[in-house]
């Protein structure tokens, strides 16, 4: 007999041993889908001695948390997580399971879904219960940012969604809720784990964290070369910002590829974008549309970024920089 | 070294976005007018690598792609830039397929090449972003899948792996055969040379039907989707934006600090 999925899970990734800030918004959303579908929500999470996180979940809204052994995200190769992950979820039943787009959320939703027989989104921006239906609706951009797709299932398999970091806010932890915590235990056939992870390399990043910022000055391919960003650093240092870049800055190697925003890189939020030499493709706008404010330099008229910014200086921005710079520097003084 | 490159073509992802039209209506993109389809830029960047490898260890590059007989032009532009072979696979019944059911066509066509070392399929397709076929198809080959790789390296049969990951990389190894999702840090593909498009234009590109690969007809097509597309609309632009001028660039950046002052940007 079938068993029937039900109710909302959560997959939850502890980033050096605290509940990732993806997560946080997967729980905020799981939590609005649990509730407009009067179903329960629940998040599973990998690792040793982490009662002080389970319980951190449930503050910040989950109803279960089940908690299965393995080594710390992004230690062992993501075939691992896929293979714990869908154990777990092979005996949960839901019907939807929340993943964010992340490094190891890409590689797990697509091998979940083909070992569960379940419906596969990717990269969502919003998630709602239709009304009348109770179907979920999922949004997502297409076409690299230039359409929007709503999709729906009406099958009854298991939904697998990854949500894009950053488009919804963070669960509000709330201390008085209740809810229980579960060992799921699992058996692992260790020799289907076929790829071997040598060693993960993090790249040491100087200064503020492009997704912790307040202020990015972003430099494009109209920036023209690596010395061309001193002046991007000189805007970046009065106004306490950091640096960030387009795709064609890394690919043609001026600056280091950790820095990118944009759909294949970093998605950013902060309060206040300046785009420098930016043209503004929708794959890059898809990684900082969510700042409060976009302030856009550059030469060329025509450029996209002018129909997204709020405000705009069309000028070379060896020109316009050392001004603004010297402006900003008196602003603050003042 | 047997190498099968998946392929697709793609509306050329470089169309100004204020040359982009969506028929909301019927839930579809419109064809730009002028600009012909290209083969999916991650796709190209994979028939690169797949080239550097077959430099390296010599071998036969084969191309598939799922799409009708039109779709020869993108399957030619890979066999121009130096893969060996091209497969297309078209048939009526596998209209409105999803990531599963394409996946599962590649799967079979590539159960039917047989002897492959590697696949290697591009990060995503710049059309649905939803880099879902390698992954699938990697799990309903059985065999390893490793994903957005910067560098490759095979010695003999066992191959090591760059992948990127926005901290930085890992370096992953398995052995062959194994699936591979490329990434633009690869580098730019090369362009065909002349030698290059005369040999393609003499390559005869075969298209292969639902019988030839035995499909289950259960398993494509619009019926075997696992979901159904609701709306397609354009993004909305909630921003206007204020040009800020002045007499000189100079004196522009000058009043742009004082704007964003006056608004309490800063």
């Amino acid at each position: 007999m079938m068993v029937s999925n039900r109710g909302v899970l959560v997959c939850g990734e502890l980033v050096d041993g605290s509940i990732s800030s993806t997560t946080r918004e997967l729980l905020a959303v799981g939590r609005k889908l649990s509730n407009d579908l009067g179903q329960s929500l629940s998040t599973l999470i990998i690792g040793d001695k982490i009662d002080d996180q389970a319980l951190e979940l449930i503050s910040l809204g989950a109803d279960q948390v089940y908690v299965t052994e393995g080594p710390k995200f992004y230690d062992a190769p993501s075939e691992l997580y896929v293979a714990i992950i869908s154990e777990c979820c092979k005996q949960l039943t839901r019907s939807i399971i929340l993943i964010g787009q992340t490094d190891m959320g890409r590689e797990v939703a697509p091998r979940l879904a083909a070992r569960l027989g379940a419906t596969v989104t990717m990269d969502c921006i919003e998630l709602t219960i239709e009304t009348q239906t109770k179907r979920m609706l999922l949004t997502k951009p297409v076409y690299g940012g230039n359409a929007i797709a709503v999709w729906a299932s009406e099958s009854n398999k298991p939904q697998i969604v990854t949500l894009r970091p950053r488009s919804s806010m963070p669960a509000v932890p709330d201390p008085t809720r209740k809810g229980n915590v579960t060992i799921l235990s699992i058996s692992l056939d260790f020799s289907m784990i076929k790829s071997r992870l040598v060693k993960t390399a993090k790249e040491e990043i100087k200064g503020l964290k492009l997704e912790e910022a307040k202020v990015v000055i972003c430099g494009g391919g109209g920036i023209g070369g690596k010395e061309g960003f001193k002046l991007l650093e000189d805007l970046a240092k009065v106004l306490s910002g950091t640096i960030g870049v387009t795709r064609v800055p890394c690919d043609s190697g001026w600056m280091p590829i950790s820095l990118e925003i944009g759909q294949t890189g970093r998605i950013i939020s902060p309060d206040l974008y300046i785009g420098i030499g930016v043209s503004g493709a929708p794959q890059h706008m898809a990684g900082c549309s969510g700042s409060k404010y976009i302030v856009a330099i550059n030469r060329d008229i025509e450029a996209n970024i002018f129909k997204e910014a709020d405000f705009g200086v069309i000028g070379e921005y060896t020109k316009v920089l050392p001004s603004l710079i010297e402006k900003f520097k008196n602003l603050i003084l003042t | 070294m047997n190498i099968i490159v998946c392929i697709k073509e793609v509306p050329d992802p470089q169309i100004p976005p204020a040359k982009f039209r969506i028929d909301s209506e019927a839930k579809r993109i419109l064809p730009p007018e002028g600009i012909p389809p290209v083969i999916n830029p991650y796709d190209a960047q994979a028939v690169e690598l797949a080239l550097r490898l077959k430099e390296k260890h010599s071998g036969k590059i084969t191309v598939l792609t799922v799409g009708s007989e039109a779709s020869t032009t993108v399957v030619k532009h890979a066999l121009s830039m130096g893969a060996d072979e091209g497969f297309i696979l078209a048939d009526k019944s596998f209209d409105g397929s999803d990531s599963f059911s394409i996946a599962y066509i590649l799967t079979k066509a590539i159960q039917k090449i047989g002897n492959y070392d590697l696949i290697l399929c591009g990060r995503q397709a710049a059309d649905w972003d939803e880099s879902l076929t390698g992954p699938l198809l990697a799990e309903n080959l059985n065999v390893p899948l490793l994903t957005l790789a910067q560098s490759v390296e095979v010695s003999g049969k066992e191959m090591n792996v760059k992948r990127g990951i926005l901290e930085g990389c890992q370096f992953l190894q398995v052995t062959l055969p194994a699936l591979v999702t490329v990434s633009n840090e690869i580098g730019q593909p090369r362009l065909p040379s002349g030698w290059g498009i005369i040999s393609a234009a003499r390559k005869k590109v075969p298209v292969w039907t639902a019988t030839d690969i035995s499909v289950e007809p259960s398993q494509i097509g619009a019926g075997a989707a696992r979901r159904v597309l609701v709306k397609l609309l354009s993004p909305k632009r909630a921003r206007m934006c204020e040009i800020i001028t002045g007499e000189t660039p100079a004196e522009a950046g000058e009043k742009l600090g004082e704007r964003l002052r006056q608004t309490g940007v800063i």
